[in-house]
């Protein structure tokens, strides 16, 4: 087991609202190891937002604390990239100055930003779309231009709020495809959150899965090999065994 | 990189996901036809009104209390020959940039500090709306009092009514600003400089350009009250002095002139105003 780059430890998140306290995570813990990709599963109002929202730096928690490689989280870090589930283009920005942005945050040069959003534009799929403005484009095309400026900013930590969701069947193969490929021997980390327990199989390493507030109700490794084809994984036996069980433990959740 | 991990097809995912684009192949028509038939028919109703009103000037209405085009077209011409004309206009032009400018910075400048700061913004708030709701025309004694009835009093005079405009705008612009979009800056990385400059001003342009463009008539309405209540030169001092000596003629070539400026101010904003416009998608259904 590597060494953990982000861990959460006794965390708890509250709002106040009027005279009422919201809870939204209770005693969660989690540690995620440096290089692995976790995919956090949960159903909707679980947590899973904010926890991804205090390991970015956004909040903070109410109790108990967050590291990143041993320092706690006190802001926002462009080492830490976060695909929020919200859309965040600038929209008085084209696609291609959207996509510059966090390289022009960086100080990286004008020609080095311009090829790099090139590159990481036709990664998505968006060439010919260089020049559009945010509004011009669909909810799937705004999606993938997040997802390249995510991706400019060359971020080691990678914190995904279903990322895909939006995106049609095909699109969606296509950017897990990219995002593995990215992943894979770069060493970065990933922490990805989706309700899509078939996506949470294909891609991790490791499967978490969530209760009302932030309970940690499965946390199991997925030992299938890599590569994984999507359509060959569906059938192979420990897909098929992890899937019933994280079926059940979301159930279980619920109740 | 490595080999992809689970591609069957390669590369890089199918651009067929994206709507197709392709030359429109409009015609002149298409493509001007609606502004042709605007600015056709502005022009006509113009015509129409200035034929309308000379035509009934005499048989029905008094010459004397509403003129008529001609005489104050030769009105505008014998000021533009004697130099009158200039003289006063450029005045009252400088009263107007003068006091729209200085309103407009400052309002801004103001408006950005305060927005910037939640309880401050919250605590000025009242005493803001309050003093944006007292008539400006009422200050003007107050700054004759201070200021003399020279060209400054009339600048101040507009600035103080565009500054409000603009400072209320502009704070409501900031506050508009998508929480969403400023996080994201945080997490790429921006500092709380960058974030004034490729964040919030950007985002609060819209709010911003707004106080601006109606701010515009007021810089105008500031100046010329100025010269209306207490001067010697300036377009209003020609209204009130022609009024005073019963030359409608005299009023109405003044009242041109000063539509004339407030036109081209319009439009100069109105350019600045179409950046933001870009923002949103253009959709032309060609017919």
């Amino acid at each position: 087991m590597q060494s953990s780059i982000l861990e959460a430890t006794d965390v708890e998140k509250s709002f106040v609202k009027g005279d009422k306290r919201i809870v939204a995570l209770r005693g969660f813990n989690l540690a995620v190891a440096e290089g692995s990709f976790v995919t956090v599963v949960g159903r909707s109002g679980c947590g899973k937002s904010t926890m991804l929202n205090m390991m970015a730096g956004l909040t903070k928690p109410t109790a108990g604390q967050i590291t990143l490689r041993g320092e706690p989280v006190q802001g926002p870090r462009a080492e830490v990239g976060y695909l929020t589930q919200d859309d965040t283009l600038l929209p008085w920005r084209e696609v291609r100055r959207n996509v510059e942005m966090p390289m022009e945050l960086q100080g990286v040069g004008k020609r080095r930003r311009r090829e790099t959003a090139q590159e990481l534009i036709e990664l998505v799929g968006l060439q010919g779309f260089e020049k559009h403005y945010p509004r011009e484009l669909s909810g799937g095309m705004r999606r993938r231009a997040s997802l390249a400026r995510l991706l400019a900013g060359d971020p080691q930590t990678l914190l995904l709020d279903e990322p895909f969701g939006a995106l049609d069947a095909q699109l969606r193969t296509d950017l897990q495809v990219e995002l593995l490929r990215l992943w894979r021997g770069s060493g970065r980390t990933v922490v990805f959150v989706t309700h899509d327990l078939e996506e949470a199989l294909l891609l991790g390493d490791r499967v978490v899965v969530l209760g009302p507030v932030g309970r940690l109700l499965l946390d199991e490794p997925v030992e299938i090999a890599r590569p994984r084809d999507p359509d060959d994984v569906r059938v192979d036996e420990r897909f098929v065994h992890l899937h019933k069980k994280l079926g059940a433990a979301l159930k279980e959740g619920a109740l | 990189m490595t080999t992809p991990a689970v591609d069957t097809s390669g590369g890089a995912p199918s651009s067929g996901s994206t709507p197709l684009e392709e030359p429109a192949n409009l015609t002149w028509w298409q493509r001007y036809g609606d502004t042709t038939i605007i600015w056709t028919g502005r022009l006509t109703l113009l015509l129409a009104l200035v034929v309308l009103w000379e035509l009934l000037s005499g048989p029905v209405l008094d010459p004397l209390f509403v003129s008529r085009p001609s005489d104050v077209a030769e009105r505008l011409v014998g000021w533009v020959g004697d130099g009158t004309l200039w003289t006063h206009t450029w005045i009252t032009v400088r009263e107007i940039f003068g006091g729209y400018l200085l309103g407009a910075v400052t309002g801004m400048v103001a408006g950005f500090a305060v927005a910037s700061q939640r309880n401050l913004a919250r605590i000025i708030d009242p005493f803001m709306m309050a003093l944006y709701s007292v008539p400006k025309v009422a200050l003007a004694p107050l700054f004759i009092v201070w200021f003399g009835i020279g060209l400054q009093m009339k600048i101040l005079l507009a600035a103080v009514m565009v500054f409000f405009l603009v400072f209320l705008n502009t704070v409501a612009g900031v506050r508009q600003v998508d929480r969403g979009i400023v996080d994201a800056a945080r997490l790429m990385g921006a500092s709380r400089r960058e974030l004034l400059i490729k964040v919030t001003l950007p985002a609060s342009f819209t709010g911003v350009i707004t106080g601006l463009r109606v701010a515009i008539p007021y810089a105008l309405i500031g100046a010329v009250i100025g010269e209306l209540v207490a001067s010697n030169r300036g377009l209003g001092y020609l209204i009130s002095n022609s009024a005073a000596t019963f030359d409608t003629a005299g009023v109405f070539a003044a009242l041109v002139v000063l539509s004339v400026i407030a036109a081209v101010v319009n439009m100069l904003v109105d350019m600045l105003g179409r950046r933001t416009d870009r923002w949103k998608p253009l959709e032309r259904e060609p017919s």
